[in-house]
């Protein structure tokens, strides 16, 4: 199965003119605006597959209360939200259900992968694991732990908040999200195999065969 | 000792196996060809009553002279007694004992996973197919000592591959509760459903399950 070249985002007339004559201060106040506003309200599409989604519930619970950052309102729905955070390990089982909500959320849109399992396999460096969701979708901030603490999951929130300030509408290239062809890879074979390589402690394990 | 494993050796003689005590428990060994039987006279039999199947699962132990274990878990609501009944299966034969279907409903899922995870086939089972891993899962049994741990294919073909099945084929229409919509259901999902997704991989037909 080939892999998905990243696709152009079809851009409007509109669009290239702008970036013709920016930066200018017009693009930059605009682009200011824009992603203050995106920022700031980023609401979230809990993918909870595992412990860590205990981390994350804490999180959105008072003591740390999400609501702080504009994200109390959980996308259960993906075409609603804009943050997809995988808390948790994923099965292959789940690989083209987590694909298939990645393509319902709207653009922009951005993914957390929050704790070891989501990022890396984890411990888990078995046959019925993805080793780090980045094989599957694209991502754009990863928070390590075990689970990670809920700070650290705001750290990572804020990191993507930072991420999102940066963004300007005269590089398109930060606007670009891959097209992904459901059932293709998103990434080229051997990126995939490389990515899955044991990591950590997992090198040591006891391995039958 | 259980008294259970005097009273089967009373019915059914040499047909019952050796029976060991361990940590207050007892497991029985029961021939493969007349263990339904057996666990239909536990059942029914008054003085025994172990109507209850707590659970259905499979051993391989590491030695790999030693035959794969089919292990049933019973246990007697009314006498609060528990028996572990077991079957061995060596592995030069094939893996094939009789589903207790027909005796526990429970059994269902319970022989599935065995059947998923050991490779062990029940006969007259209602639905025998993988409920863990994905029907199209073509690796093989992962609790199989011979199973390496991370699979048997590279990671991106593990991807690929994973990528390809369809979620919605996972299940039997009367697992799903869209069961009663079905006629409403575009008629792409209606045959695929119908069908279930065997074989839907490209490149994959006519691939042979290992182990
Ligand atoms: S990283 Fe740790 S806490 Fe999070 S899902 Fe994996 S095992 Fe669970």
């Amino acid at each position: 199965m080939g892999v998905t070249p990243a696709q152009k985002v079809e851009a409007g007339d509109s669009t290239s003119l702008v970036t013709q004559v920016s930066p200018n201060w017009i693009t930059t106040r605009l682009d200011f605006l824009v992603n203050w506003a995106r920022s700031n309200s980023l609401w979230p599409m809990p993918f909870g597959t595992a412990c860590c989604a205990i981390e994350f519930m804490a999180t959105a619970a008072s003591r740390f209360d999400l609501a702080r950052f504009g994200m109390e309102r959980m996308g259960y729905s993906p075409r609603q939200a804009d943050v997809l955070i995988c808390a948790g390990r994923l099965p292959f089982k789940l690989a083209p259900v987590i694909r298939r909500i990645y393509d319902q959320m709207p653009q922009p849109k951005w993914v957390i992968s929050m704790g070891a399992c989501a990022s890396t396999g984890g411990i888990f460096d078995t046959y019925a694991m993805t080793q780090g969701i980045d094989t599957v979708v694209p991502v754009d901030v990863y928070v390590p732990g075990c689970p990670p603490r809920p700070e650290g999951l705001l750290y990572g929130i804020l990191l993507l908040h930072k991420k999102i300030r940066g963004e300007t509408m005269a590089d398109e290239a930060v606007r670009q999200e891959p097209t992904l062809d459901p059932g293709s890879l998103m990434l080229p074979p051997e990126h995939v195999d490389e990515l899955s390589e044991p990591f950590g402690n997992s090198v040591h394990q006891t391995r039958s065969a | 000792m259980n008294p259970s494993v005097e009273a089967l050796r009373r019915e059914f003689g040499d047909k019952i196996g050796r029976a060991v005590e361990s940590c207050g428990d007892t497991f029985v060994y029961v021939e493969r060809e007349s263990a339904r039987e057996v666990l239909a006279w536990l059942k029914d039999t008054s003085g025994q009553e172990y109507n209850y199947l707590i659970d259905v699962t499979a051993v391989e132990y590491r030695d790999p002279e030693l035959p794969l274990e089919v292990v049933y878990l019973l246990f007697s609501l009314e006498r609060k007694v528990q028996l572990c009944v077991k079957i061995a299966l060596p592995k030069s034969e094939e893996l094939l004992v009789d589903s207790v279907v027909p005796l526990w409903q429970g059994a269902n899922w319970l022989e599935r996973e065995v059947y998923d995870m050991f490779g062990i086939t029940f006969r007259d089972h209602p639905d025998l197919r993988r409920i863990l891993m994905w029907e199209t899962y073509s690796e093989g049994h992962p609790l199989r000592k011979d199973f390496p741990l991370r699979g048997r294919l590279s990671r991106s073909e593990q991807v690929r591959r994973a990528l390809h099945a369809n979620p919605e084929a996972h299940y039997s229409m009367d697992e799903l509760s869209i069961a009663e919509a079905f006629n409403d259901l575009p008629e792409d999902m209606r045959e695929r459903l119908s069908r279930g997704e065997r074989d839907a991989i490209p490149g994959l037909r006519g691939e042979t399950e290992n182990g």
